[in-house]
């Protein structure tokens, strides 16, 4: 047994995550504005706002300083850091907008500037797990407010009139009596010497007097030159002198380069160099896989060059890695006694004494990320000098692990956050930016390595493949008085040491332990499971998986007891309340339970709105058929209901979508509803088409057609979101992920609606044509 | 030597005349504008328009297009101000952002051929095009508000 105990983030686990009270003399050097003053202790406090959350938690903490994140010129202009990384949620703009709400800045007349990564400066810079705007909109309110009153008292001091009858308005400091009034630009100067004020005595804006924050009338500050070609993603980056670079890497994890023959390549017009890659033995992190690469002076050439290599490889231990062969594994495995990791009450003996026990077993294989941009890096290596350009989800990570790579100090390497041509968790892994360093420190010139579409769907992290058997007894009124469910797949943490076999708390967390009916007898097990290839988070990580296998559960029992889908799942969930499941360190994505307890009243409350604006229980056509599910996932809710139309050939088309989400306060409306159409976009790929699959250790897929994705003629007609208001204080909580787990379950719910098939097994594929 | 004229300025090319046209923009040329996604014709981000048709650039060879006329993302409209553009700009299409030129240029061709797509049409002429984050729905309406008029 190898059990994962930090419960928070894997970046640097492989020691002991140190969270620190972060110096801040560090950060003098600030972004424009400059003093002597160093703020106390970066952690929130009750005084200042009504919840915490887990930001301190991360590694480096959270840094709240105006002269980090905001500059003032004397024009007028307001610069703001983004220190995350932006991948296509918006957080580039929304974070910023936070400050600008906060500080009374015009947002016209504010830039935003991409932070490079430096943890010990911005803080913790890790762009997953739907932390963002729950991590900052209290510590970016605090920014903006402290650039609002180092204005304010300046201009008090310029107009010699007490603090308080001064007030920071759109751009502008007046004065309440006289009404004179002074720019941000005419008072930058004079700001910048004021003392930056306490936490503990800032004064927040009443959100009654937002301007931005709720609204979501602004668009995305990218807007402009994403529509017309000039946003810089990674593969975009280009220096003088800059070589490229493609990469054969093993075709299976863990094996080894035997001997390559470079002739042929170098024949090819274009290609300068052929080289070996230093690999690393699986697994280790995010450490390059090793290789050959082929140097040339474009892309095209270095791709035809590496497919006249001839190499000859070392599969290793991996190479017997067969899928169809490893789901009898895990299904043998769900069917056995596991690990029990929350029990309450006694499910075995309830099973036996139950009038009618319902099992379903759920498969969802591997899946791969393919975001738009492949991965791609640049690096330009100086002697004992680095800098990076990379779409990485993970700056402050990436320049760990780069330091570390080329074994030279983590203050000698920058690197560049480019905008991210999607990311989706693969980002998260810099495994990409090594390779471009490992390669310039060879060749003594900035290279550009570009992964092929290829190469992505064949070296992925991949999403995990799993197994979950869920046994439910019911009662003779039908009631569930029992209630197993077991989870079975390798885990995360077995990218980072070998030989974990059991899910790490995060894994358990997300959608088996936290699981919220209101049941009297559960047991939730965790058997074993090896890996054999490099698995990693994708975005919504084991909720996908989970919230397939519980939500369709759901709907087995509906249809086994005769009732209503929404009734069924209504009556599960129970009473209103906090749900307390007896599990020892309950992962609640690192946040306080206190802050972001599971609360069935949301979760009751997004089903009932989805169901009254979705329409639920509507007549559909012959043909036709409707299902729902809910699931809390990055301590948001989100209730899903898909109608579906399946056709005499089994041809499925999806004619209306409706998602409620619940995600407490928020900053952009508008991006949360583009996040929820894109998740079922999402969702619908991974029910219909979803599939890695191996043989002889090696990826059988390659491109988009076979590793297929939804299409614009296939995606569904209509996708309707709406937003439960947030109560007064209540935490914001993520947006990213927790769109897609609710998807499949509904959709299969909704085929067995209309066509009285249950799909357990994904993808969809032709199970509906047979 | 082969020559093109790309966003209306002659360029020349004595290298490979295999190299796919996507390597040439991108990478001799520097139009970074046009993406690479799958280099077999599969995703539509590397779509440019050859005289008035959309083609893939990542399966065209910069020999198949000699003394052909090409316009790339950059080229659309000297302010970005294409009906096309504006219209993504309004219905604040992109998440990511990185197939979007794909797309653009993708509606822009059908829109060429094409003034008044219906749903169906629409649907069917971008189906070339993916979106991994999923912004279709803003697509179809952001070509259908470019074919009403911006």
């Amino acid at each position: 047994m190898n059990f994962i105990d930090n419960p928070g983030k894997l970046r640097g686990f492989e020691k002991n995550i140190k969270v620190e009270k972060v110096s801040r003399r560090s950060i003098l050097k600030g972004l424009g504005i400059t003093g002597g003053f160093v703020l106390a202790a970066p952690v929130m406090t009750r005084q200042a706002f009504a919840y915490e959350t887990g930001a301190g938690k991360m590694p480096h903490g959270i840094v709240v300083d105006p002269r980090v994140f905001v500059a003032v010129a004397a024009d007028g202009t307001v610069t703001i850091l983004a220190h995350r990384s932006e991948m296509g949620t918006g957080v580039r703009t929304s974070l910023p907008l936070i400050v600008a709400e906060e500080m009374e800045a015009d947002w016209s007349k504010v830039k935003v500037q991409q932070a490079h990564g430096d943890e010990v400066k911005f803080g913790n810079q890790d762009t997953d797990g739907s932390r963002s705007t729950r991590h900052y909109l209290i510590p970016m309110r605090q920014i903006g407010a402290s650039a609002r009153t180092m204005l304010e008292q300046a201009a008090a001091k310029r107009w010699k009139v007490p603090a308080t009858e001064v007030k920071a308005v759109n751009h502008a400091v007046v004065h309440s009596g006289s009404g004179r009034k002074l720019g941000f630009g005419e008072l930058a100067a004079d700001a910048a010497k004021e003392s930056v004020p306490s936490i503990e005595g800032l004064k927040l804006k009443d959100p009654k007097d937002f301007r931005y924050l709720g609204k979501g009338q602004v668009s995305i500050v990218d807007l402009h030159d994403i529509t017309t070609g000039k946003a810089q993603y990674g593969a975009d980056v280009r220096l003088p002198g800059m070589k490229y670079a493609v990469i054969a890497r093993p075709p299976v994890t863990g094996g080894k380069l035997v001997k390559f023959e470079p002739e042929a390549a170098l024949k090819v017009p274009g290609v300068e160099k052929v080289m070996q890659v230093r690999g690393w033995p699986w697994p280790s992190k995010f450490q390059p896989l090793g290789g050959v690469a082929v140097i040339a002076r474009n892309t095209g050439a270095a791709i035809k060059g590496r497919d006249a290599l001839k190499l000859t490889w070392d599969d290793g231990a991996n190479g017997k890695y067969d899928s169809v062969a490893y789901r009898k594994e895990l299904q043998e495995a769900a069917r056995k006694p596991g690990l029990v990791v929350r029990q309450e009450g006694d499910a075995d003996a309830a099973l036996k004494t139950a009038d009618k026990v319902i099992v379903g077993e759920y498969y969802l294989p591997h899946l791969a990320h393919v975001s738009m941009e492949p991965p791609v890096a640049v690096a330009d290596v100086k002697g004992d000098k680095a800098e990076i350009w990379a779409p990485v989800q993970s700056p402050g990570g990436t320049r760990e692990d780069v330091a570390k790579t080329l074994g030279i100090p983590e203050g000698n390497v920058t690197v560049n956050v480019t905008l991210l041509g999607g990311g989706f968790g693969r980002k998260s892994k810099c495994d990409f930016a090594l390779e471009a360093a490992l390669l310039s420190k060879e060749l003594g010139a900035p290279v550009k390595v570009q992964w092929t579409r290829e190469d992505d769907v064949r070296h992925d992290f991949l999403h995990t493949v799993s197994v979950e058997r869920i046994e439910a007894g019911l009662d003779k009124s039908g009631k569930v008085i029992a209630w197993r469910h077991r989870s079975v797949a390798p885990t995360i943490a077995s990218t980072f040491a070998a030989g974990a076999n059991h899910a790490a708390p995060f894994e358990l967390g997300m959608g088996l332990v936290d699981m919220p009916f209101e049941i009297a007898n559960i047991s939730c097990e965790n058997p074993e499971a090896a890996a054999f290839t490099r698995i990693g988070w994708f975005r919504s990580v084991s909720n996908i998986p989970r919230a397939f296998a519980v939500q369709s559960m759901v709907g087995e029992i509906a249809a086994a007891t005769g009732r209503d889908q929404k009734e069924t799942l209504l009556a599960l969930i129970g009473s209103p309340r906090i749900v307390k499941p007896a599990v020892k360190d309950l992962w609640n994505y690192g946040e306080p339970y206190d802050s972001y307890p599971i609360d069935t009243a949301r979760l009751r409350k997004v089903v009932e709105l989805v169901a009254e604006k979705g329409e639920w229980g509507r007549q559909v056509a012959k043909g036709h058929g409707l299902g729902i599910a809910v699931h809390r996932s990055f301590v948001s809710y989100i209730a899903t209901i898909v109608e579906v139309a399946v056709d005499d050939k089994g041809k499925l088309t999806v004619p209306r979508v409706d998602t409620a989400i619940d995600c407490g306060t928020y900053v952009n409306p508008e991006r949360i509803a583009s996040q929820m159409e894109g998740a079922a976009i999402m969702g619908l790929s991974v029910a219909k088409y979803g599939e890695i699959s191996f043989k002889d250790g090696k990826v059988e897929q390659k491109n988009f057609d076979d590793f297929q994705v939804i299409r614009m003629d296939e995606s569904p007609t209509v996708t309707n979101v709406y937003i439960v208001p947030p109560g007064p204080d209540t935490p914001p909580s993520g947006v990213g992920e927790p769109g897609v787990p609710p998807f499949a379950p509904a959709l299969m719910n909704a085929i067995f609606a209309a066509t009285g098939k249950r799909i357990r097994n994904l993808p969809l594929g032709k199970q509906l044509e047979a | 030597m082969i020559k093109v004229k790309i966003n209306g300025q002659e360029q020349s090319w004595d290298g490979d005349p295999d190299l796919p046209l996507l390597w040439f923009l991108r990478d001799e040329a520097g139009l970074t504008g046009t993406k690479f996604g799958c280099g077999q014709a599969l995703c539509g981000a590397c779509t440019v328009i050859v005289d008035k048709e959309a083609v893939r650039s990542c399966i065209t060879s910069i020999n198949d297009v000699a003394g052909r006329e090409i316009t790339t993302i950059e080229g659309l409209h000297p302010n970005g101000d294409h009906p096309v553009q504006k219209a993504w700009r309004q219905v604040n299409v992109p998440q990511c952002g990185f197939c979007q030129a794909g797309q653009i240029m993708q509606a822009a061709a059908l829109l060429m051929e094409n003034p008044k797509p219906s749903h169906d049409q629409i649907r069917e002429a971008m189906a070339g095009n993916i979106c991994r984050c999923g912004c279709y729905q803003r697509i179809e309406n952001a070509v259908h508000l470019a074919s009403t008029g911006v």
